[in-house]
């Protein structure tokens, strides 16, 4: 029973952190309706932004802590709108497929450059909160998995706040929802996706820094794992669903954190995959999501 | 009596096998780079049958590729010698019937997984379709580390050096063929209609998610030969060589070369194989350069390099 409780946390805490690079893709997806295939690379770079922000701050103090994650945040936020303004609006009214090829090549252009950049071997994640260990009984929370779940928990409020209570999240709905409609009535669609992306990003910095702190080590093609496996997270609840993005991150860490306890521990990579197939045939709109007719 | 492409494919088989019969003349080193070359050519063509005329967007090319190589290398490694002695041993009329078995068979196997991964994942479109090739090229690549019988995560290494110029280049001129028939045939508008606009295709009754798996699993065969030939080249195989960016390469060849556009796609993918042996010295840029290419490539010219008509298109209605 212990052991159970024991990897339940692991696996949620792993699983908050798929959510919070997943909410960035269903984000993005629920207003332009394609999959930012960048938006793993995003996630390595705010990995390194935290890396090099922290030498410039207290180690292992909870301000220092916060002001890089702040910080990771707001520089990842900057780079999202750069690439949705430079690769991504020029192609608005192309073809999907024209779309998805900038982004793979997007994708693949962050990874590169952070190789030439920032070196392609793995670097050290520094102790960025102060250490200290929970005990519930037999069970251990760590101070990172303490990290994880409280910036988990602040981002999902905060986020619920901002698209369901304010202005800017009433436009990201209604973008959403029509894009036209949406410009018919006033909204300015461009800086509205410009949001979005902004903020999705900063989301995946988030999750950057707290999959490091976990891992304690980061390099340029980190993304690309955690990146997939959130977007099968996104998809798994529904994609363009916010509830169901972090649902689907939940779920997707819990199941893997299992999987990797048990004797096919070395099959781990393939369940994201697997589960992919299994709910996009069996479910293709997702856990939460309803189901859409396709009009001409 | 032999329609005109019959004859073409015919003669570039002879030519290819009088090639052969000199190939010891020529330097290992061009030999080598003329072999990757054709592979290439294998990889890009088929590739463009799903991705160009089909209008389908794979990105698990390599894992189809990875399935061939080891096919065919596990039977002329663990098989060939069970029946026709040990490897060296045996006459070059042997080898040829063997290594034409193991080709053939690892395309099946290839064309086989392209079925399996096609009948779930082909009635996804667009982003969804290409994450899930993706996803596929990566549960190969899991399934090859765990299998210990195939080497594991070490792969198999002392494949028998059967590649030649005509194996390479046979192959070739048959995929460049079929691809090309199949599409110019009349069964073969179908891949174009659903390329062109899937709802109204199937409003004109055609299946298409049946020409979707057919483009797959045609792919898929003629990727598995090239994964084959590529062992039997380069004589040892691990899962990692089949990973994400050699699907990415072969997709930034088709993509350069014009989606659904043969002999743009067989330019491209000759100046990608040979561009890399004459810049060594910028190699480890390449793929820097690869990338700001598709970018550059989508936002300027979306019909690729090699296109030299802009295609009276339609705009596409929302």
């Amino acid at each position: 029973m212990t052991e159970f409780l024991q990897q339940l946390i692991n696996g949620l805490s792993l699983g908050a952190i798929y959510a919070l690079i997943a909410l960035g893709y269903t984000m993005v997806y629920g207003v332009l309706r394609f999959i930012n295939f960048a938006h793993s690379d995003i996630f390595m770079i705010g990995a390194f932004a935290g890396y090099y922000l922290s030498k410039h701050f207290p180690r292992e103090s909870m301000g220092g802590g916060l002001i890089v994650l702040a910080g990771a945040m707001i520089i990842c936020a900057l780079l999202g709108i750069i690439i949705e303004r430079l690769a991504y609006r020029p192609l608005r009214d192309r073809s999907k497929l024209n779309v998805l090829i900038t982004a793979i090549g997007m994708s693949l252009l962050l990874e590169n450059a952070g190789q030439f950049f920032f070196g392609a071997n793995p670097k050290a994640f520094p102790v960025l909160f102060p250490v200290m260990t929970i005990k519930l009984g037999a069970v251990v929370l760590s101070s990172n998995q303490m990290a994880v779940f409280i910036v988990t928990i602040v981002v999902l409020v905060g986020l619920r706040f901002i698209v369901m209570r304010t202005k800017i999240g009433t436009a990201m709905r209604a973008v959403s929802f029509n894009p036209v409609a949406a410009s018919l009535v006033g909204i300015n669609n461009d800086i509205v996706i410009s949001f979005t992306f902004g903020l999705g990003s900063a989301l995946a910095a988030a999750g950057g820094i707290l999959y490091s702190l976990n891992y304690q080590a980061i390099d340029p093609l980190m993304g690309i794992l955690p990146g997939m496996k959130a977007f099968v997270a996104a998809v798994l609840g529904g994609i363009g669903n916010i509830p169901g993005a972090a649902l689907g991150g939940l779920l997707l860490g819990v199941i893997e954190t299992f999987f990797n306890g048990s004797r096919w521990s070395t099959y781990t990579d393939a369940i994201a995959f697997t589960l992919l197939i299994l709910i996009l045939l069996f479910r293709p709109a997702g856990l939460l999501g309803k189901a859409q007719v396709e009009k001409v | 009596m032999l329609t005109r492409s019959q004859v073409v494919l015919i003669a570039a088989l002879v030519v290819s096998l009088v090639v052969t019969l000199f190939s010891n003349q020529i330097d290992p080193y061009y030999l080598l780079v003329i072999v990757n070359v054709g592979i290439n050519v294998i990889l890009a063509v088929s590739l463009n049958l799903i991705n160009g005329y089909t209008g389908q967007f794979s990105l698990g090319h390599a894992g189809f590729m990875a399935v061939g190589a080891y096919t065919s290398a596990a039977i002329t490694l663990f098989f060939g010698p069970k029946f026709f002695g040990a490897v060296g041993s045996s006459g070059t009329a042997t080898i040829w019937v063997l290594f034409l078995f193991a080709l053939v068979a690892g395309g099946l196997v290839a064309a086989f997984a392209g079925l399996i991964v096609g009948i779930p994942s082909l009635r996804l479109k667009g982003d969804y379709l290409a994450i899930v090739t993706l996803g596929f090229g990566e549960i190969i690549r899991v399934i090859l580390r765990n299998f210990e019988s195939l080497g594991g995560a070490l792969g198999l290494n002392g494949i028998p050096s059967y590649t030649n110029f005509f194996w390479t280049y046979g192959f070739a001129a048959l995929t460049i063929y079929v691809v090309v028939s199949m599409v110019h045939s009349t069964y073969g508008r179908g891949f174009l209609a659903v390329h062109d606009d899937e709802v109204a295709a199937e409003a004109m009754g055609i299946n298409t998610t049946r020409y979707k798996i057919v483009a797959f699993v045609v792919g898929a065969f003629f990727a598995g030969i090239a994964g084959g030939i590529y062992a039997h080249s380069v004589r040892s195989i691990d899962p990692r060589g089949f990973d994400f960016i050699k699907s990415i390469e072969i997709v930034v060849m088709v993509i350069l070369g014009g989606m659904g556009n043969t002999i743009g796609v067989i330019l491209a993918a000759i100046l990608l194989t040979l561009l890399p042996e004459f810049l060594r010295p910028i190699a480890e840029y390449r793929m820097m350069l690869y990338s700001l290419l598709l970018i550059v490539l989508m936002l300027t010219r979306p019909e690729g390099l090699f296109t030299l008509r802009r295609k009276a298109k339609v705009k596409e209605c929302k």
